[in-house]
């Protein structure tokens, strides 16, 4: 086991685990900047939260390029809320002309117009392009409560907007264990999104981090002391495909980071460029346990 | 260019001999018919090399049918991950499926066709290689089920990007990679004329709409390695009267009677599940 550190990471000995290869490029492209606030988000976005800025398009068209010289095999635009970004649809463009994307967002912002640029981006890009919109219940008092007043019905349509378009959204729905979560089961999400006039319903559900605003929420809870991982572990011989960050890295304002969940975690960050941050990396955080024992990725 | 090999755990196979134009194919899937039909299409089109790229077994009926007809007719094999799970007995087909739907309809094809293969089938597939190198005229042609660096990975043309087949046709050493694993044909090629082909499989149709299954010749035209996709006709009516007479299920029988896919659907990237009508 490598014994080395992380950029900013303490002088103690780190679990850490070797790189495979970059396959997955994410880009904070707003950073933690977000229309909405909800009360689970496990990076603690929000209209002026402004731990990592939005990225200026120069600077994220660097980082694909940083990418496409890794090897990498698809990028993900995610934030805060990527729609939010004045020159969004310029940036699906460099990143669509390089590998395929996918966009992780609230839905709230997809209007008419921008679902028909996207509509006419995934019928004719060269490559493929997903959007995953985050919805956690089949009606407005069980979304509403945790991600906002009013984001329901903006969200669904959203979906019915992309959908009209060509687009097949899939829909994530996070998991949480208490009075919050969603009360629907997968079928019901999908005769939402049929309702809605997605033709391929698809549910990607996503385990809970207990971490940032998740960690503070009523009914929500902090990690256990348990919930590490372990030297042991590791010695599986596919834990570097197990766990996304053998073969991820996450691009933001502030530097380049093991993963997506980690971005507010100075121990995580691995360098200013993608270059430097290709390598062995930390898997101490607590957050690890749950892409571990959920074999979680947040991008398939 | 960072490596995208990782840590590479074999070495390269030799280079094997030199052949002018090859035929390439790959998940028979236990359609014993389509792999007689392709084989024959393939020697009437003057092929001087048959390679088929592992899967012999699944979805469709008597798994040592199909085994018989690739040694019968002397075709060169690959070790694709189903022919690796019925050749070790293991518990499923390691397809790399990540959605329970898919892995239910994965599971149904497995169970049977692991129960209907002979010991002898199964010891040919355990010991079939695992990846083989040819050589086209000058240039060197790597050959794999899935991706030269892992048996189950997807190279599906909407999610495979240029610069990342670079970066395989550089660390395996090869102008050409060829797989299949995904069960649709497509190739892309670099500015510089390497590439990567992916021959689709003869076990099913290509979720088109035809009956047709596809396979692949690669040949040296004007100095440049190029490949042809082939659509071969084969008795499908006969194949879906052994599948209902074997029991398999209906889902699959529709796909050989409709040319549309019907299940293990998740895991197509959008773009592709969208020309399909399920």
């Amino acid at each position: 086991m490598a014994t080395t550190q992380g950029e900013e990471g303490p002088t103690t000995e780190r679990l850490m685990l070797p790189m495979l290869y970059l396959d997955t490029l994410w880009v904070q492209v707003t950073g933690t900047v977000c229309n909405i606030a909800c009360k689970h988000c496990f990076i603690s976005c929000g209209p002026k939260v402004e731990r990592h800025r939005m990225m200026s398009a120069p600077d994220v068209i660097q980082a694909l390029d940083d990418g496409v010289s890794a090897g990498l095999r698809s990028i993900w635009f995610t934030g805060g809320e990527p729609f939010l970004h004045p020159e969004i649809l310029a940036l699906i463009d460099a990143a669509l002309q390089r590998a395929p994307l996918g966009i992780l967002s609230n839905g709230v912002l997809i209007d008419e117009p921008m679902a028909q640029a996207l509509g006419e981006r995934f019928a004719s890009a060269p490559y493929n392009l997903e959007l995953r919109i985050s919805l956690d219940g089949c009606t407005p008092e069980d979304n509403d409560r945790v991600r906002g007043r009013g984001v329901f019905a903006a969200a669904v349509a959203g979906i019915e907007r992309l959908a009209s378009h060509g687009l097949e959204p899939v829909v994530a729905v996070s998991l949480l264990d208490d009075a919050d979560a969603a009360s629907a089961d997968q079928a019901s999400f999908v005769q939402l999104l049929r309702e809605h006039g997605v033709s391929r319903p698809r549910v990607k559900w996503i385990p809970p981090f207990r971490i940032g605003r998740e960690r503070s929420r009523r009914g929500g809870r902090a990690y256990r002391s348990w919930e590490r991982l372990t030297a042991g572990d590791l010695l599986e011989p596919e834990a570097p495909l197990r766990l996304q960050c053998g073969t991820s890295r996450c691009v933001t304002s502030e530097g380049v980071f093991a993963c997506p969940i980690l971005i507010n975690e100075p121990g995580f960050r691995l360098g200013s460029q993608l270059s430097e941050a290709i390598r062995d990396h930390p898997v101490d955080h607590e957050a690890c346990h749950t892409c571990w024992v959920e074999a979680f990725s947040c991008s398939v | 260019m960072q490596r995208v090999s990782g840590q590479r755990r074999e070495p390269l196979p030799l280079v094997q001999g030199s052949a002018r134009r090859v035929a390439l194919f790959g998940g028979a899937y236990s359609n014993w018919l389509a792999v007689e039909a392709v084989v024959a299409d393939a020697r009437a089109r003057g092929a001087d090399a048959i390679w088929f790229l592992g899967d012999v077994g699944g979805f469709g009926p008597h798994p040592d049918r199909s085994i018989e007809a690739l040694r019968e007719l002397s075709v060169e094999v690959i070790q694709g991950n189903y022919d690796d799970s019925v050749g070790h007995s293991r518990l499923d087909c390691a397809c790399g499926y990540t959605d329970p739907r898919d892995n239910h309809f994965a599971q149904l094809s497995y169970d049977y066709t692991l129960a209907n293969t002979s010991a002898q089938g199964r010891s040919w597939l355990a010991q079939m290689p695992s990846a083989a190198r040819i050589q086209l005229g000058e240039r060197v042609v790597h050959l794999c089920h899935g991706s030269p660096r892992r048996v189950n990975e997807f190279l599906w043309e909407s999610t495979t990007p240029a610069g990342f087949i670079s970066g395989l046709c550089r660390d395996w050493e090869a102008h050409t990679i060829v797989c299949t694993h995904t069960g649709l044909h497509w190739s892309r090629r670099l500015d510089d004329g390497r590439g990567l082909v992916n021959v689709g499989a003869v076990g099913r149709p290509a979720n088109d709409g035809r009956r047709e299954v596809w396979y692949a010749l690669l040949e040296e035209v004007d100095g440049r390695l190029t490949e042809t996709f082939v659509p071969v006709a084969y008795d499908w009516e006969r194949l879906a009267r052994e599948m209902a007479a074997e029991g398999l299920p209906p889902e699959f029988i529709e796909t050989i009677t409709t040319g549309w896919w019907t299940t293990c659907l998740e895991i197509l990237p959008a773009r592709e599940r969208h020309r399909g009508r399920f």
